[in-house]
């Protein structure tokens, strides 16, 4: 799942980056509004922690610019005007939610979880299919209620895959969910993660579409 | 208890006694000299009117006193009790009297007024003498009679002074009541008040007696409730800028704590340690930035050697740029340059600009003294990206913090040095130096210093 962060605290920004990695989340952090306008053109994001204060103007026009541009992406308002009038302006600008600082790090993960989950119209935190059952929040997976270990980039790779479980996956999307700007990505990752979960969940868990992409399998195919 | 309504009815009441006795003196005396020129024209005319009478052979006269009695005492009848006459022959025989007359003369003069005391009684006496007659007519009344005449004048006056003062008391007291109207309101007014009600008191329909102290409380509320407004508005800020800080230490402790990894582990108390460090120097920058705001404007009394303040201010940051791996190079060799300033506050702009200097520069700060005419001028420069023009203006507000900003800034510290600037009348300016870097210039005017 991958996340933007806009705020401009470096120590903010360098704790937020780093411990929302820990959580599972692939981070892109930015220190201005216009790096933020740049990243959201480049990428889409399931989620944006977006500061309202930034140097180089309010977050909320930001926002507005997004909501103007057709860009549904949830966004949570991550700011220390806290005052009811600032978080109604906020989420009447188009915020999904409002976070004061300071704030619990663990919460900020399960909003953002929470608003991901609803930007993909689902019902439970649990991403289930064909008898794997995927917790996003502990980072755990089962099958058949066994639980298997997987590392933090092939539960990316199962997570991007589940989220969309009928639909096509491309490599280059598989890629941008596992590695942030700051990462470099080698070059067959996507194929050695696949291989490994494949060897962890069955052979036929994953199907390969040529020239596509990845898709999982449909029941009983 | 001291109170104008006391005050204003002693001032009223006394002069009013005062305005009384004093006529009531006044009269006294004025009467006493109209009743004697009155009354002594009266005895001239009886004295006249009886020698007259005599002339006229209308009163004979004889030897025998006492015979010729009752024919005076009816012509005197008139002036029984107030008026006594004698007729004395010039020999000194007691020619006739009238009733209330003694037996021995009025007077011992010959002729006109006089005063003689006879049987213990102060007479006042015209004396006529008619030597036609050989006859000298005395006419003359008692001077108890006349101070009992004005007496009754000046009692007349004390009995209606009596029944009118405390009727003029009453009124004073109503009148001064009513007078005290405003003054009552304005005091209502004030003390309904709350604590916190700081709105200016209504100034339509105030007399203008108390307009200027009504005018007055309302400019000092105006200082008040903008003092309280900027002092709401810093803690706003105050507190939305140690909110962030404070997230940033709370998300990398937590950080710490739910990470194995050793070298995310350091890396988070790293900057945990980094944070508190930043975090305490923003409090103390809100800590002088309160004390700049509440304190009031000193006058600079002392000439200070602005090298000497430079020197100490540079000593003090020393350890600090070392551990930054910065110089700081402080060019004294111009001559002393000394200015009228309160060096607390030129000390705290100072300091203020160096820290800002040494978080930006990538080797070296300069600072100098210098005495350029109207200007005494201390200038910082340092290395590092400088200020993107657009911002040039913005970064002395507090709290702002330009693109090109340091990990440790807070956005106080320049807003601190102008501030504390303009508190010792002079300015701070900013300007970029090629090919990069900031200048930041401290300037004191020469009419000041």
């Amino acid at each position: 799942m991958r996340i933007l962060i806009v705020e401009d605290d470096p120590l903010l920004l360098d704790g937020l980056a780093i411990g929302l990695g820990l959580k599972g989340f692939t981070v892109d952090a930015v220190a201005n509004c216009e790096d933020g306008r740049i990243a959201v053109r480049m990428h889409s994001y399931d989620c944006i922690v977006l500061d309202v204060m930034l140097p180089d103007g309010s977050g909320l026009d930001l926002l507005k610019e997004l909501r103007a541009a057709k860009n549904c992406t949830p966004v949570l308002l991550l700011t220390a005007r806290d005052q009811v009038p600032e978080r109604i302006a906020g989420l009447d600008a188009g915020g999904d939610d409002y976070v004061g600082k300071p704030f619990d790090l663990d919460e900020l993960a399960a909003r953002l979880r929470a608003l991901a989950r609803r930007g993909a119209g689902r019902a439970t935190a649990y991403l289930e299919w064909r008898g794997v059952v995927l917790d996003p929040a502990a980072l755990r997976a089962t099958k058949d209620g066994v639980s298997l270990k997987l590392t933090r980039r092939e539960f990316a790779v199962l997570r991007a895959l589940m989220e969309r479980p009928t639909a096509i996956v491309s490599k280059a999307a598989l890629e941008e969910a596992l590695y942030g700007w700051q990462e470099e990505i080698e070059s067959n990752a996507v194929e050695v993660h696949v291989h490994h979960l494949r060897a962890k969940l069955g052979q036929d868990f994953i199907k390969t579409v040529r020239g596509l992409g990845y898709r999982l399998a449909e029941e009983g195919a | 208890m001291n109170s104008i309504r006391g005050r204003l009815l002693a001032i009223l009441i006394g002069t009013t006694l005062f305005v009384w006795i004093a006529a009531i003196t006044w009269i006294y005396t004025s009467t006493q000299a109209e009743v004697e020129r009155v009354l002594d024209a009266r005895l001239t005319e009886a004295a006249r009117m009886v020698n007259s009478l005599l002339a006229d052979h209308r009163i004979p006269i004889r030897d025998d006193a006492t015979s010729s009695k009752p024919a005076i005492r009816a012509a005197t009848k008139v002036y029984e009790r107030q008026l006594s006459c004698q007729i004395w022959s010039l020999d000194g025989t007691l020619v006739a009297r009238s009733e209330s007359a003694p037996g021995l003369p009025l007077t011992k003069a010959m002729e006109g007024f006089s005063e003689d005391i006879v049987d213990g009684e102060t007479w006042r006496v015209f004396t006529i003498e008619n030597p036609e007659l050989g006859v000298r007519v005395m006419v003359g009344d008692t001077l108890r009679m006349r101070d009992r005449l004005v007496g009754d004048v000046v009692k007349g006056m004390v009995h209606s002074a009596a029944v009118a003062i405390p009727f003029l008391v009453g009124l004073i007291w109503l009148s001064v009541s009513h007078g005290l109207i405003p003054l009552s309101d304005l005091a209502c007014a004030l003390s309904r008040r709350s604590a916190n009600e700081l709105s200016p008191l209504p100034s339509a329909g105030i007399p203008k007696e108390i307009a200027p102290a009504v005018q007055a409380i309302n400019e000092l509320f105006g200082r008040v409730e903008a003092a309280r407004e900027r002092e709401r508005s810093f803690t706003a800020f105050a507190a939305h800028e140690l909110k962030t800080p404070l997230a940033g230490l709370k998300t990398q402790a937590q950080v710490a704590l739910s990470s194995t990894d050793a070298a995310v582990h350091a890396n988070a108390l790293q900057q945990i340690v980094a944070g508190v460090d930043r975090t305490s120097r923003l409090v103390n920058q809100l800590l002088d930035m309160a004390a700049l705001e509440a304190s009031d404007v000193q006058p600079c009394s002392s000439d200070e050697s602005l090298n000497h303040l430079v020197n100490s201010v540079v000593a003090d940051l020393l350890s600090l740029a070392s551990t930054r791996g910065i110089a700081i190079e402080v060019d004294s060799s111009k001559d002393d340059v000394r200015a009228k300033v309160e060096p607390q506050f030129f000390i705290l702009a100072l300091r203020n600009l160096l820290e800002n200097a040494l978080d930006h520069a990538k080797s070296v700060v300069r600072c100098q003294a210098l005495d350029q005419g109207q200007w005494v001028r201390v200038v910082v420069e340092d290395d590092g990206p400088g200020i993107l023009e657009p911002e040039l203006e913005r970064v002395t507000a507090k709290f702002v913090r330009g693109r090109n900003k340091s990990m440790t800034g807070s956005g106080l510290g320049l807003a601190i040095a102008k501030i504390a600037m303009a508190r010792i009348d002079g300015k701070l300016t900013l300007h970029n130096r090629e090919p990069t870097g900031l200048v930041a210039m401290l300037e004191i005017p020469r009419q000041a210093a």
